[in-house]
């Protein structure tokens, strides 16, 4: 059922994030990416949240898609064999859901589409053993397991694999998604949404975004031409790309030079988008050589093609562009609160008065961090 | 420049020539001269346009290759060796006009058409109805009907606007300026003629033709040349232009000294300005934008014409062709890789893209894997030569094709690859005045209109040697063609049976 | 008369077709509340009508315009005055990328900044010569591939000395961008070159930056109190070598 063909995809995403660490429903979030209803066309649609779990704040908490209960029991002896559950259940949700609210963005007459069917959705709650990460971390150990579910069981696959959140998506408008997964009852200090125009069907509830692999979730807009070396750059490190889909490159960039390399996110973010050489050139010294180093060392990681990005991780949010900005991307802020979005009318949409609105540089990250504990 | 050997040689036999003229004259490349009372050829001029020959009273002048020498180097061809000669002189992109050239295996001629014999009955298409028409435009997946008042059923659905086609080929896009502006008169009058559609290209529509704009399709490409309210509704369906298959990935460029008075104001640029058409459109980078873009053209149109995409064949060309049909294109045209060009650089063009064959099957098998093959008509373009063409492209999957070099050469052009030299001895790509007269709009319009009537007798022999008697009958019928010497992947992607496979 | 539309939740089809009819009809004056996000406003209506935006229009505004007057109280998004023909757009606020794309006549007022790529492909036939001014400061690939039309950045509050980004007029062949200060010589692209204005240039400054210091309550004299340079193509046939046969 994993899609076998390389799937292109056009897209919308929304963001935001209160640094302040409050907490809030997803209401808003689903209202902005629902003004943008017509840059998806239906074959996809996710979000992310950092915050939801409070109650399990410190186990690991998979959100997994089942093929079938079969699959199900597969997984589940192979979870008990690596983690101790602490808590699972079903994940609950709407099958019929569809979104309600008036909406400027969608043309009721063409008609509502609410999610009917869906893969088994389950969460399970855990904890790596001690005994398990004498040789290697914790994270490193969280990986290996995520890639093997993925590549090994048949009809199992990890949605998220983070602390603390969660990512929710499936075949639909992204609207009806939030329906669909109740979003309204979750409350998290970080959403991010996506809304997916791929080129083809890709038939499975995996395929749509945000992508996300231990804390990071990715939501993804534009195609990523480089995506072939991407690809082979990554894999000699462990990473299965299973998805065929560019986004998912993006969140294992990440895992590998900001987790596994320890480089600093903005950093890293200098060789997946890197400045061009006639601007490295005109660097003063000490940042000429760095930059010069990525380019030189990671020039495989380059993500080249159009895009606009937004990475959520627990401690905050970045948002950036291809190196030319050929996808769009505005930003507000609003007292604590900040927005990224395709369109500036979607941030409008939920925050009719930002304190400022910009749209970043290309290549130049905009980013969001958690100054104050979450509440 | 000395070391790079002419391609051609002229000889002319001077016992049969009368010295009349004609042929200098006649040649548009300044490859003849008069001295010492007789024709002096330069070869490394000559670029065979086959002018002169035709014209020569006396028979009197032979053009052959000029012959090297057989090193016997397979390797380091007598065409590579001159095009790196040319680049150390000048630098620079070579260029080149018209396809693919190379001989690279063609597939239609690897296609066979079935026929019937004793178990079901072909038909004779002289004296029994035969249908050629098809519609372009989104079909409905199902219609609707409501019972009215009197008890009698009524239509419900609203069909989406559809363009008619008598024959199932349409007239490439080839811009004014590229083509002069006869030729566009010749392609418009025979459009009309023919009950089909020419296309504008992307360098607007003379005033001169509005008269046609029911046979038009209007061209919407990057460069947005000419493109105001009264072309986008002076005409019967909008292309916008994503790719050409004689250059994916590559704009398009009209040098300024064929931008005259007419060119400019067609266009709408000052004269003798470079025209650039980058390759991206700067407002698609992606496919949701190719979906805000279709819905303004519809939105400018009032929702009355269809919008179709053209876009070349290319790797993913099956997944693209499914994003551009559901971001909303009617029309989706697909340019193979041996598609024709004005002007190319010879790198793209010969090294870039994928057949045709290949880009129609695995496009229309997508979109009927997806459900949605009703939502948008197929064009096929990229070298269609024949009305052989035409029936296999169609039974791979095709609604119509598309002929730009076989319209071209109707019209008198020999294919001497020199478009983009606006030197074209027979008055098509060129904007010279005194080459443009030498091509006759309504004698071209002619040999057009008798060139698709040739081949709307011939396919419908086609079909009645198939026991069908309407186009759609053999539209996607796969089962009606077999593969002769391809390979097994070959014929996975094409779809159909080995030749020699029965049922 | 005045139209007076509540654009809360009304999606694009319908208001456009609402004002489009009513245009028809022969109402002049329209006043837009409320509006989010709602794509080609001004489209499809071939009349010299006003209409007044308070809101956020969204993307592709006034794309193939052709007459209509836009005021607009707010930001715009991208794509604004794609391919637009005839009219006036003064937009109180910020633009997005690819403003003004293949724009062949009319003119685009912006109080603030415009994004990447603006006035690209911009051109101009005989009189028809589009007009785009930004008050406040551009992005990377101003005036790419520009063929004509006249494209004024007047960095009007910057705070920096450099209101331009890199590429400059990257591919441009006709038509003229005039700058309110100066540009680095190094984010020119190769197709420009950098000139001081002439008595000529400064006519068309004051009479075009008159009109647009009205709209915005600008002082006209202290706008131009500032010295411009402008950027002319240096060819109209930029890639005439490029190519060999
Ligand atoms: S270029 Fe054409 S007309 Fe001139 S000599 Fe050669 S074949 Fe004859
Ligand atoms: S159109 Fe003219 S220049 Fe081009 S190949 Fe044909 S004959 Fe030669």
């Amino acid at each position: 059922m994993k899609s076998s063909c390389y799937i292109p995809s056009g897209c919308s995403i929304s963001a935001m994030m209160s640094e302040s660490g409050k907490r809030i429903d997803g209401r808003a979030i689903t209202k902005s990416i629902a003004l943008m209803h017509d840059r998806s066309n239906g074959l996809g649609g996710g979000f992310a949240a950092y915050g939801i779990y409070p109650r399990y704040a410190e186990q690991y908490a998979f959100h997994m898609m089942f093929n079938s209960f079969e699959a199900k029991g597969v997984f589940e002896n192979y979870l008990k064999d690596h983690f101790y559950i602490v808590h699972d259940e079903e994940i609950p949700t709407r099958p019929g859901a569809v979104y309600e609210e008036d909406t400027s963005g969608i043309n009721i007459e063409y008609g509502m589409n609410p999610i009917t069917e869906s893969p088994v959705l389950w969460r399970y709650f855990v904890d790596v053993p001690g005994n398990r990460t004498q040789f290697v971390s914790e994270s490193e150990y969280v990986f290996e397991k995520v890639m093997e579910i993925n590549s090994k069981i048949e009809g199992a696959f990890v949605a998220s694999s983070g602390k603390n959140m969660g990512i929710f998506k499936g075949l639909g408008y992204p609207e009806d998604i939030a329906a669909f997964y109740n979003l309204d009852e979750y409350k998290a200090y970080i959403w991010t949404a996506h809304g997916r125009f791929p080129t083809n069907t890709p038939g499975w509830w995996g395929g749509a975004h945000p992508f996300g692999l231990l804390d990071w979730s990715i939501v993804h807009n534009g195609e990523i031409s480089s995506y072939g070396i991407n690809k082979r750059y990554l894999e000699p490190f462990g990473y299965r790309m299973e998805l065929k889909t560019d986004t998912e490159v993006v969140a294992y960039m990440f895992d590998l030079l900001v987790r596994r390399h320890n480089i600093p996110i903005k950093t890293a973010i200098s060789a997946l988008s890197a400045p061009f050489w006639k601007n490295i050139d005109k660097m003063p010294e000490r940042e000429r050589k760095i930059i010069t180093a990525i380019r030189q060392v990671y020039g495989s990681a380059l993500l080249n093609g159009p895009y606009s990005i937004v990475l959520g991780h627990s401690r905050g949010i970045v948002g950036f562009n291809d190196r030319i900005k050929l996808r769009p991307m505005t930003c507000a802020r609003k007292d604590n609160m900040l927005y990224m979005s395709s369109e500036e009318s979607a941030i409008r949409e939920i925050e009719p008065n930002p304190d400022t609105v910009w749209s970043p540089k290309a290549g130049t990250p905009v980013i969001g961090e958690l100054y104050e504990e979450v509440e | 420049m000395a070391s790079i050997p002419p391609e051609f040689k002229v000889s002319i036999d001077s016992a049969r020539c009368r010295k009349c003229g004609i042929c200098v004259n006649n040649c548009s490349f300044g490859a003849l001269e008069f001295g010492d009372d007789r024709v002096i050829p330069d070869d490394s001029k000559c670029v065979a346009c086959y002018r002169c020959v035709s014209k020569c009273p006396d028979n009197a002048i032979t053009i052959t290759n000029y012959q090297w020498a057989n090193r016997g180097n397979a390797n380091w061809t007598p065409e590579t060796t001159s095009n790196i000669q040319k680049q150390a002189e000048f630098g620079g992109i070579l260029l080149s006009g018209m396809g693919n050239p190379r001989p690279h295996k063609i597939i239609w001629d690897h296609l066979l058409i079935d026929a019937c014999q004793v178990t079901n009955p072909s038909i004779d298409p002289l004296r029994e109805p035969m249908e050629l028409r098809t519609y372009l435009g989104k079909k409905p997946d199902n219609l609707e009907f409501v019972e009215n008042k009197e008890g009698e059923i009524e239509l419900a659905t609203e069909l989406q606007p559809q363009v008619k086609l008598d024959v199932p080929v349409v007239f490439a896009a080839m811009s004014y300026g590229a083509v002069s502006l006869n030729a566009h008169k010749a392609l418009a009058m025979a459009a009309k003629k023919s009950g089909t559609l020419m296309n504008t290209g992307e360098g607007g529509l003379h005033e001169d033709l509005y008269q046609y704009s029911d046979n038009i399709m209007v061209q919407v490409a990057s460069g947005r040349f000419g493109v105001h309210n009264e072309y986008l509704n002076t005409c019967s369906m909008i292309e916008i232009k994503i790719g050409q298959g004689a250059k994916p990935g590559i704009g398009g460029h009209l040098p300024g000294e064929k931008v005259g008075e007419e060119i400019s104001k067609t266009r709408m640029i000052p004269s003798g300005t470079d025209v650039l058409s980058p390759a991206p459109h700067h407002d698609i980078y992606s496919i949701e934008d190719l979906s805000q873009l279709i819905y303004a053209l519809k939105e400018a149109t009032n929702y009355e014409k269809p919008v179709g995409v053209k876009i070349s064949a290319v790797h993913n060309v099956a997944a693209i062709a499914s994003g551009v049909v559901r971001a909303g294109a009617d029309v989706l045209t697909i340019d193979g890789y041996r598609g024709g060009s004005g002007a190319s650089p010879m790198v793209i063009r010969d090294n870039v893209g994928i057949p045709i064959e290949l880009a129609l099957a695995t496009v229309d098998q997508r979109l009927r894997d997806e459900g949605i093959r009703n939502r948008a008509s197929i064009l096929c373009a990229g070298s269609i030569r024949s009305s052989a063409d035409i029936a296999k492209a169609v039974a791979l999957g095709a609604d119509a094709v598309v002929i730009g070099t076989a319209a071209l050469i109707a019209m008198g052009c020999s294919v001497c690859q020199r478009c983009y030299t606006g030197n074209c001895a027979w008055g098509i790509a060129t904007q010279k005045p005194e080459l443009v007269k030498r091509l006759d709009p309504e004698t071209a319009a002619q040999k057009l209109t008798n060139l698709l009537s040739g081949w709307s007798f011939e396919l419908k022999e086609i079909l009645g040697s198939l026991g069908v008697n309407s186009i759609e009958s053999l539209r996607g019928n796969r089962e009606r063609l077999r593969g002769y010497e391809l390979d097994e992947k070959t014929l996975e992607l094409l779809g159909i049976k080995s030749a020699g496979v029965g049922q | 008369m005045v139209k007076r539309i509540d654009c809360k939740n009304l999606y694009y089809r319908h208001l456009n077709k609402i004002i489009q009819d009513e245009a028809e009809s022969g109402e002049t004056e329209f006043i837009l509340d409320n509006l989010n996000g709602q794509r080609y406003l001004g489209t499809g209506i071939n009349k010299a009508v006003n209409i007044t935006v308070n809101g956020t229009p969204g993307s592709d505004c006034a794309v193939f315009m052709n007459g209509p007057t836009l005021t607009i109280n707010g930001n715009a998004q991208d794509m604004i005055a794609n391919t637009m023909n005839m009219g006036k757009i003064t937009v109180h606020g910020n633009v997005g990328d690819v403003v003004g794309y293949g724009m062949r006549g009319g003119k685009l007022f912006i109080k603030g900044d415009v994004g990447y790529r603006a006035g690209i492909h911009m051109k101009e036939y005989k009189s028809q010569i589009p007009v785009i001014i930004s008050g406040g400061t551009a992005r990377d690939f101003l005036g790419e591939y520009m063929a004509g039309g006249i494209f004024i950045l007047l960095g009007i509050g910057s705070d920096s000395e450099i209101i331009t980004g890199d590429y400059l007029g990257t591919g441009m062949h006709g038509g003229v961008i005039y700058i309110r200060g100066d540009v680095e010589n190094d984010t020119l692209g190769k197709e420009v070159k950098k000139l001081d204005i002439d008595e000529e240039d400064r006519r068309i400054l004051r009479q075009y930056l008159t009109e647009y210091s009205q709209d915005f309550g600008f002082d006209v004299d202290e706008i131009m109190s500032k010295s411009f340079i402008k950027l002319l193509p240096l060819s109209s046939r930029p890639y005439e070598n490029l190519y060999v046969y």
